[in-house]
This record gives C-alpha cells, sequence and structure tokens, in this order.
C-alpha cells in the first residue's frame, strides 16, 4: 500500500500511530501537507489504549484554572519539568479536550450532560475527563476514525531502522515492511517521531511489548540528544509477575492501600493526600513496607470493595476484568495484591515546544526537520515524576504542536538531492548479515530478559552508585552477546524474530542511556532515588542532563541545561 | 500442568507452501493463558513461530485467533480453561481472513469494511463552542460498544462472511451502529439508508456467533438488529429484508402461523419475476420431498384472541409498534 507515496516521499512522514502520531499527522493534514503515518502495527494496537483512567484539563467554566494544573505539574515534576512548556500544555489543555469531543469522544457526563471529571492523584482538584475506564482506547480509536475521515495514507506494520540525515537536517527514513521484509527508504522533508516509551527495556513493565525505545534510539543515533533518561516513573498499582496495569482511577474513585496489618500506610507518607499523593511517593511508600515487611508476599493490598458493586461496574468495568483474568480476584469482595512496576519514562528525544528536535537559537544541538512527540519526547513537561492523566495530554497537545510545525517548516524547504538507494542498501545489508549469522546457544529472548531484570534491580524504585555500575557492566556484556546472537527464523515474510533482534539493538542503547544519566544525577528528585544522595539538591541539580551518543559507542557526551522556571520557584514538595 | 498446542501453521516461503499442524508440549503455572505458552514456544522452542501480540491485557486487540476452533484473544483465555483432559489444545489463524504465516491473518478486507460504513462521526451544523451537551446514559450505552477493540474474532467466527465475503460484518456493523445511535451525529437517515443496501444489516442470519466469541462482550448481533429495527422506523421498509420482517409479522399476525407460501412472493413481490423464478428449484426440491407449503392456508383456532394479544404486544413496545406503521404502509 501506497507504494507511489513511498517513491515520491512525503512533506511529512509521521513515525508511529498512537495518539502522539495520528493527532500530529491530522494537524500536519491540516495545514494542507502531504503527510504519512507509520507504525510497526496497526494504529488501533499502539500502546495509547493503555491509558485507562483519564485525561487534565482545567477547564474555566467548572470554577478550574489552568493556573493551578500547571502548579500541580510543576509541584509533581520535583520542579524539572520546563514551566514555559508546562503553561502551554495547561493552557491548550481545555480546546483540546473540547476538539476530542466534536470529534465523537464518548466521555463520561456530569448531571447536566457536560464533560464529567473525576480526581487524580497529584491535583487539588478533579479535573481528569474520562470515558470509564478506557480512555485511551476510546480517544485513539477516534483519533484513528479521523485519520480515515482524512484519507491520511497509513504504511501499516513498517517498521523504521534508520533515519536519514544528511548535512545535519533529517530527509526521511529506512524501514521495513513487516508483512514482506523489504526494506525501503523514504524521502520526507521532515520525520515526526511519535513512537511512544520503552517500557521493556524493563521486565516486568506495564508496557505493552511494542514499547521498546524504537525512536528514542533512532533519535539518539541520528545526533539528536536524549534528555532526563534517568526519570522512570513506576506505578504505584501493578499485578506481580505480569505487571499488568490497574488505574490510578481506582484510588481517584477511592480505593484503600493497605499493608499485611489493614493499616492505610500512606497516612504515614503523605497524609494529606494518602493514596492520591504523585506516582514516586507512593510507590516508594509500598516499596518501603515491603522491604519492611509489612508486605504480603512481595506485595501490598489495593481494596475497592467499599466502593460497592455498581460504581465498580460502571467506573471500573475494566479493572473488574483485569483482576478477574490476570490475578483470579472478584474486587468487589477481596483486595488486589499489587507492587510498583515500570510503567512511563519521563525522559526522550529532547524537543522544544514546537516539537522541534533542534534549538534554532543554538543553546543545544539537534537534528534539522526531526521533530517528537508523546512518550518518546522530552518537552519537558512532566520532570522528574508526571501526572497521572497528564500523558494523553501531553500527547495531543505537541502531537498536534509538532505536526502543525513540521507542517509549515515542511512547505519552505524542499529535498536536497540525496542518495536514497545507498541508504536503503546499507540497512538490506545490515538485515542481511545478521540473518546469515550463525545461531549460538544464546538467544535474543535471554539477552532481553536479563537487560530488564538487571534494570529493574539496579534502576528501579530505589538506586545507587554500586548497582547502577553493576548495571551498566551488565549492559556492556549483553551488548557483546547481541554482537554475536543468531537469529533463528531466516525467511523474510513476518519474521517476528528478526523483528525483536532489531528492536532490542534499539532497547539495549536506551538502557544504557537510563543507566549512565542515574549514575550522573547525585540527588535524588521525583522518580530518581538515590540511596546514596537521598536529598534533593537545587544548588547543583535544577538541570537538565543531556546525552549525545558517540558514535564510536564510547561513553556518550554529557552536557546540561538549565530548567525554565517562569512563575513557580522551587518549594519543598510534601503531599 | 502439562499443555500441548497443536498449532497450526503456514510458511508462505517453504518451497510447497501448505498449512500443517505443529504440536509443541510445555510445563505450564496453573494461571497460564494461551498467549503465555505461545510467547514461550517463540522464545525457548521456535522462534519462527508467527503471530501478532502486544498489550497482553484484551485490550490492544492483537492476539485474536481460533482456539480449538472458536476466535478469541490468547492473552484473554487461560490454557487450564481450555486444555482437554489429555492437556490438548488447538491453535490455529482466524476464520474468514487470509492466512500471512502462521497465525496471522491479513486484516485488510476488514479494515476495508470500517472504512466502508464511514466510521467517523459526521455532525451537522457548526460545533457548539463548548462540548455538546448530552445525557450520561446516552455515553454510557455507547461506551458498551466502544469497548470494541477491533481484534477480528466476530468477523472470524461469522458464518455469513464464510459464504459472501461481501457481508459488511459484525465488527464494521457495530461501529456503525455507535454512529446511529450517537446523539451528536447528523447523517443518521443518510447511514441506515447505506446499511440497509445489499452487503448490510439484513444479510446477518443471527446465528449469535458474533455474540459469543467477542472477547469484550459488545454484542454485535444485537447492533446490528438495532439497526435494522432503526431503519424500518426511519422509513427503509423496501428492501427485501424489512420486507421479509414486516411481512412475516402480518401473515403471522393475520393467522396465527406463518403462511409460508405467500412469505417470498410478500418479501420479494408478486411481480418481481426473474426472482420467484430464481426461487422455482426451491419449490420443486420442496414438491419432491412433499414439504411444500398448502395454497390453502388456514388460519390456528382461536385465531381473533391471538390478534388481541399481538395488538397488545404492540402497544406495549414503542420500536415495534413503528414496524407496525412501516408494515401498513
Amino acid at each position: 500500500m501506497g507504494d507511489r507515496g513511498i517513491q515520491q516521499g512525503y512533506d511529512v512522514l509521521v513515525i508511529g500511530a498512537g495518539l502522539a502520531g495520528m493527532r500530529a499527522a491530522l494537524a500536519a493534514h491540516r495545514q494542507g501537507a502531504r503527510v504519512a503515518v507509520m507504525s510497526k502495527v496497526h494504529p488501533v494496537r499502539s500502546h495509547s489504549n493503555a491509558a485507562q483512567g483519564g485525561i487534565n484539563a482545567a477547564l474555566t467554566d467548572r470554577g478550574d484554572s489552568w493556573e493551578d494544573h500547571a502548579y500541580d505539574t510543576v509541584k509533581g515534576s520535583d520542579w524539572l519539568g520546563d514551566q514555559d512548556a508546562i503553561e502551554v500544555m495547561c493552557q491548550e489543555a481545555g480546546q483540546e479536550i473540547i476538539g476530542l469531543e466534536h470529534m465523537g469522544v464518548i466521555f463520561n457526563r456530569d448531571e447536566r450532560g457536560r464533560l464529567g471529571a473525576r480526581a487524580f492523584g497529584g491535583q487539588r482538584r478533579a479535573r481528569s475527563f474520562f470515558v470509564a475506564d478506557i480512555t485511551g482506547q476510546a480517544i485513539l480509536h477516534v483519533m484513528y476514525e479521523q485519520i480515515l475521515k482524512a484519507g491520511v495514507p497509513i504504511l501499516e506494520e513498517w517498521f523504521c531502522t534508520d533515519l536519514i540525515v544528511e548535512d545535519g537536517r533529517c530527509v526521511g527514513c529506512v524501514a521495513l515492511e513487516i508483512r514482506t521484509g523489504r526494506v525501503e527508504a523514504i524521502p520526507a522533508r521532515t520525520v515526526v517521531l511519535a513512537t511512544g516509551g520503552l517500557g521493556r527495556v524493563f521486565e516486568p513493565s506495564t508496557n505493552a511489548l511494542i514499547c521498546t525505545g524504537d525512536g528514542l534510539t533512532l533519535a539518539y543515533r541520528a545526533g539528536a540528544p536524549l534528555m532526563d533518561m534517568e526519570m522512570v516513573q513506576y506505578h504505584p498499582t501493578t499485578l506481580k509477575g505480569s505487571g499488568v496495569l490497574i488505574t490510578e482511577g481506582a484510588r481517584g474513585e477511592g480505593a484503600y492501600l493497605l499493608n499485611k496489618h489493614g493499616e492505610r500506610f500512606m497516612a504515614r507518607y503523605a497524609p494529606k493526600m494518602m493514596e492520591l499523593a504523585s506516582r514516586d511517593v507512593v510507590s516508594r511508600a509500598e516499596m518501603t513496607e515491603i522491604l519492611e515487611g509489612r508486605g504480603v508476599d512481595g506485595c501490598v493490598l489495593l481494596d475497592c470493595r467499599h466502593l460497592g458493586e455498581k460504581r465498580i461496574r460502571e467506573r471500573l468495568s475494566q479493572i473488574y476484568d483485569i483482576a478477574r483474568d490476570y490475578a483470579g480476584v472478584d474486587i468487589t469482595r477481596e483486595p488486589i495484591p499489587i507492587r510498583p512496576g515500570m510503567h512511563y519514562q519521563m525522559g526522550g528525544i529532547k524537543t522544544d515546544v514546537w516539537g522541534r528536535c533542534w534549538d534554532p537559537t543554538g543553546r543545544w544541538q539537534g537534528v534539522e526537520g526531526l521533530f517528537a512527540a508523546g512518550e518518546c519526547a522530552c518537552v519537558s513537561v512532566h520532570g522528574a515524576n508526571r501526572l497521572g492523566a497528564n500523558s494523553l495530554l501531553d500527547t495531543l497537545v505537541f502531537g498536534r504542536r509538532a505536526g502543525e510545525t513540521a507542517a509549515r517548516w515542511a512547505q519552505e524547504r524542499p529535498l536536497p538531492s540525496v542518495n536514497f538507494p545507498h541508504w536503503r542498501q546499507r540497512r538490506e545489508e545490515g538485515i542481511r548479515s545478521l540473518l546469515a549469522r550463525e545461531v549460538n546457544a544464546d538467544s535474543i529472548a535471554r539477552i532481553r530478559w536479563e537487560m530488564g531484570t538487571t534494570m529493574d534491580s539496579f534502576l528501579g524504585v530505589f538506586r545507587d552508585r554500586e548497582g547502577i555500575e553493576r548495571a551498566l557492566h551488565t549492559l556492556r556484556g549483553l551488548r557483546e552477546r547481541y554482537e554475536r546472537v543468531g537469529v533463528r527464523d531466516k525467511g523474510r515474510t513476518f519474521n517476528t524474530a528478526l523483528l525483536f533482534a532489531l528492536e532490542l539493538d534499539f532497547m539495549l542503547e536506551c538502557a544504557e542511556a537510563i543507566a549512565i544519566s542515574a549514575l550522573t544525577r547525585t540527588e535524588s528528585r521525583g522518580a530518581h532515588f538515590r540511596r546514596d544522595y537521598p536529598q534533593r539538591d537545587d544548588v547543583h541539580w535544577l538541570k537538565h542532563i543531556l546525552l549525545y551518543r558517540n558514535p564510536n559507542g564510547e561513553f556518550p557526551r554529557i552536557a546540561y541545561l538549565p530548567v525554565t522556571i517562569t512563575r513557580w520557584p522551587p518549594q519543598e514538595r510534601s503531599y | 500442568m502439562r499443555v500441548t498446542l497443536k498449532v497450526r501453521r503456514y510458511n508462505p516461503e517453504a518451497p510447497h507452501p501448505r498449512p500443517y499442524w505443529q504440536e509443541y508440549s510445555l510445563e505450564v503455572e496453573q494461571s497460564a493463558t494461551v498467549l503465555d505458552a505461545l510467547l514461550r514456544i517463540r522464545e525457548e522452542v521456535d522462534e519462527s513461530l508467527a503471530l501478532r501480540c502486544s498489550c497482553r491485557s484484551a485490550i490492544c486487540g492483537s492476539c485474536a485467533m481460533r482456539i480449538n476452533g472458536q476466535a478469541t484473544l490468547a492473552c484473554k483465555t487461560r490454557l487450564a480453561a481450555v486444555a482437554g483432559q489429555d492437556g490438548v489444545l488447538t491453535v490455529e489463524p482466524m476464520g474468514n481472513l487470509p492466512v500471512v504465516k502462521d497465525l496471522v491473518v491479513d486484516m485488510a478486507p476488514h479494515w476495508q469494511k470500517v472504512r466502508a460504513v464511514e466510521a467517523w462521526l459526521q455532525p451537522t451544523g457548526p460545533e457548539p463552542e463548548g462540548e455538546y451537551l448530552v445525557p450520561n446514559e446516552a455515553m454510557l450505552h455507547l461506551a458498551e460498544v466502544m469497548n470494541c477493540i477491533m481484534c477480528g474474532a466476530c468477523v472470524s467466527d461469522c458464518t455469513v462472511l464464510e459464504v459472501d465475503p461481501t457481508f459488511l460484518g459484525p465488527a464494521a456493523l457495530a461501529k456503525a451502529y455507535r454512529f446511529v445511535a450517537d446523539p451528536r451525529d447528523g447523517a443518521t437517515k443518510e447511514r441506515l439508508g447505506k446499511y440497509t443496501a445489499p452487503g448490510g444489516v439484513w444479510d446477518c442470519t443471527r446465528c449469535f456467533a458474533c455474540v459469543e466469541v467477542c472477547p469484550k462482550g459488545v454484542a454485535p448481533m444485537e447492533r446490528i438488529m438495532a439497526l435494522r429495527e432503526r431503519a424500518i422506523a426511519a422509513g427503509y421498509t423496501d428492501t427485501y429484508g424489512a420486507r421479509h420482517t414486516l411481512a412475516f409479522a402480518e401473515l403471522v399476525e393475520h393467522s396465527g402461523r406463518l403462511d409460508e407460501l405467500r412469505l417470498p412472493l410478500k418479501t420479494f413481490g408478486y411481480t418481481n419475476v426473474p426472482q420467484l423464478v430464481g426461487l422455482l428449484p426451491v419449490a420443486v426440491r420442496a414438491l419432491a420431498r412433499r414439504k411444500a407449503p398448502s395454497p390453502f392456508h388456514k388460519p390456528i383456532p382461536g385465531v381473533a384472541a391471538f390478534r388481541r394479544t399481538v395488538r397488545r404486544a404492540r402497544q406495549a413496545s414503542p420500536t415495534a409498534g413503528k414496524q407496525a406503521t412501516g408494515g401498513s404502509r
């Protein structure tokens, strides 16, 4: 499909078809650009589906103000979020939600037929708009409908392997069509990366199996910096073992967290906000309970029983199903054992508020013509800790901005002459030699597993120098094993073994970036908690960490950027 | 627990490609799902086994396949529930869609149909400044249909698609219903016209397969029936399906039982010679087997009381009442 388009190229090529990607494509299309969306899965399979609880917006006609939302976000970020970006997001939230409603999203209503809101963690007001507990799915499917309506071509089940960069400008990408195994170089005046998160770098994780950090590595290798990679969010309520997510909406609806004595232990950690303190705070509290012997079989308990069957059925139906299917628990009758689990990457490809991965004023270096939005990007609105229901908002506001900006930027900048067949050929040969490699006793799955469990052990809720250095050492060993491991499926049609091998290459790069950033930040802030540096240190560390990849594969170059503070100077953070 | 998965495999790149069964035996935990087992096979036994999967929690819709002959999500199906006493279960790709490789099918025919039903909101008039004001009940009702994750399980097991690939199918029609029932959509009339064309709602045989296999409780067939009712109420009575339904009701009401001779005449029209000639072979076979309905159709005893009951039922149900209006036209 779309073969003529692939040959001729696009003004805007969006990689990733979750919410950020489709929102970007729609915005670029409305600007009159020739745009296509490419994704390694069908758009409605994207991981935006998994956002259950809601999407934040401060609607003024409900008596809320964007400043309040922004302050909660700044505080949630432990003052690492850039306040200019947070202001943009919170100011534009209202129009974005209303826009979604007009597109056909079936938000739950209040008694007057207006949009209804529920409470979420780390916020003083109920401002999360929602569709039962399928908010992400309901928005994702509507966004797909809008893409169909607009007639935007979809390159479905294409895996992007390389960005094409010439003279510091991104001019397209190389991609593998999964179904046929053919490799193509696709010209594009601009590329928008919206490939989502890197959850599978950790094991377990709430993330879908497709969340392998592709876009982060693509940008990193193309010369763009990764920012604040140490900021990895552990979600307080995930199922043991599989890591399947239980929405924060459960606590938003009033569920309790209990230890083995049946005590609501959050009273000791966050007396005001209790279960609805921000995620890093709750996750640390749970881990402390578990490590100090007050857990139940490596877990604490999430108790929904007092909410009543009607409320559970109407507002938490998916959680009811998930607990029944994956934990064998009827939440109307018993509490669910849960533990903190890797959930979200706050860091990512450094962008400005227009989604640009370069800085026209030259404060930092990047790649012209390259844009990013959503979880793979770092604007940064989430700083050191993301608030629940801010991620959907981030994807939509900055997806739209990236799409619009890319379309306008592309208009005035035709493609330079580029040897596309050369780029295609290079990757084709890479794949051939990977497939031709002899099989040894090792396997992609084993390397992947060891990487994930290493990251969970040493880069989880609590970290220290010794652990991080051990993780880095392990990762280097895994990289060496990766360079030797063979792929057992030698075909080209829907070769998922090949796909996993390519993804693992990307994941190892992300894992190393996380570990190096975590080693560098010698303080504790938000989700990054160093046992050896347990305090926040605003004197030295009120700044972002930027990593530039060293083309020789040696230690990356580290740079710093000050945090943008507009009106909320750092304060002590308590909930 | 020891299980044996008999997996239907197909590799189009084989010298002589044809589907075959392959057995994998493995030890699993009591709580493991079919997807857990397939992933372990792929990781530890056979990297070449192709399947789609992503979220592991029944929201992305990637891993629909046939397990013991019935379409479902592999991630939602516990091995303990489907393995026989000997621990054996079969795993096949979905039906009604071309197989690409092993458990991976080409869903393009299905996505085409989602396009064909114009699965996007078509509001009338200018958008309001704020949100549309609609009752929460209307949204909760739509949320049931919005639960659809487009996994294709219903498409796979639809008995109509098996014989007629032009049928829009349960998933696309359930999606279509979501717009017809949305108070914000302004194209209801045009939509109902489109959905009652050949290949649309009247082609469903009400076999319940889609309701049974849907892993998300969407009940596509019920949405199709709701579309039929709304189409008739909107005046789309001039289709074979609608006429068949209305004639059925009228004939039964008249005599207390179905007049099988007049049903096709009323459905197709007394003067529709080509269609009626087409039915002749059926009539001949029925005669030969002595199953032809009698040309002298007699009402049941006590038919007057029966008619009164029907009338009371109509008054009690508003939608049935609309059907009656349609029928008398």
